[in-house]
């Protein structure tokens, strides 16, 4: 069930604060952040995002069509190595 | 023979029905578009005068995205889903579920039938 349109889309306020300084400085630096469930709005595009999957940062240039998408979906927390012995190193994990 | 947005409509159904044989178009739109156009719902395709069967085309053609028009959007969707690299488009590209459905067993309809794995003994007997 998508959330209540009356709330707005949620976004951590100190990262949305962060974001809007930078386009005001007219700055890019790559932000990092654990918050995954922020939803990526208009100001965010152009920016680089480090998101966090519970291991590292993956570092996340957001374009225009990202917007509405939520940070967590571009940085994903499982690695899938395949199964079975022979091949399970040849192919790497998500993307 | 009634013909509209590509596909040939089956003669001998009624209309309500045989408008379902438009990709996109199912039961309920069917039935919208029969009001609509003022048809009635219970006369076989092949009683429809060419004017009904013109009004049906233009209102369908003219206010409904169906068959190719359809299918391009919805593949769009799926690529563009794939081109920004988040957690659905991964899915769609391993032809894995994309909904957070199981899939340590079933998800075969998306998976497509199953492969042999190499060294899979059959079950035992015991």
């Amino acid at each position: 069930m998508p959330r209540s349109v009356k709330k707005g889309p949620f976004i951590n306020e100190k990262l949305l604060l962060r974001v809007q300084v930078m386009n005001a400085r007219n700055e890019k630096k790559v932000i990092k952040t654990w918050s995954r469930a922020s939803t990526i709005s208009p100001e965010f595009v152009g920016h680089t995002v480090a998101v966090h999957n519970g291991n590292k940062f993956i570092p996340i240039y957001i374009t225009e069509n990202m917007v509405g998408h939520k940070l967590g979906e571009f940085a994903p927390t499982r690695l899938f190595r395949g199964h079975g012995g022979r091949f399970a190193d040849k192919r790497s994990g998500p993307r | 023979m009634a013909r509209i947005a590509g596909v040939d409509l089956p003669r001998g159904k009624r209309i309500e029905v045989a408008l379902t044989y438009i990709y996109g178009i199912g039961d309920t739109r069917a039935k919208q578009i029969i009001t609509e156009c003022g048809v009635d719902a219970n006369r076989r395709t092949q009683d429809l005068s060419d004017d009904d069967v013109n009004l049906l085309r233009r209102q369908i053609e003219g206010n409904y995205k169906v068959e190719g028009a359809l299918r391009t959007e919805t593949s769009m969707n799926i690529k563009r889903l794939m081109d920004i690299g988040c957690y659905r488009g991964l899915r769609h590209r391993r032809g894995l579920p994309v909904r957070g459905q199981r899939t340590h067993t079933n998800a075969r309809t998306h998976k497509g039938s199953r492969r042999a794995i190499t060294g899979k003994k059959k079950a035992p007997r015991k």
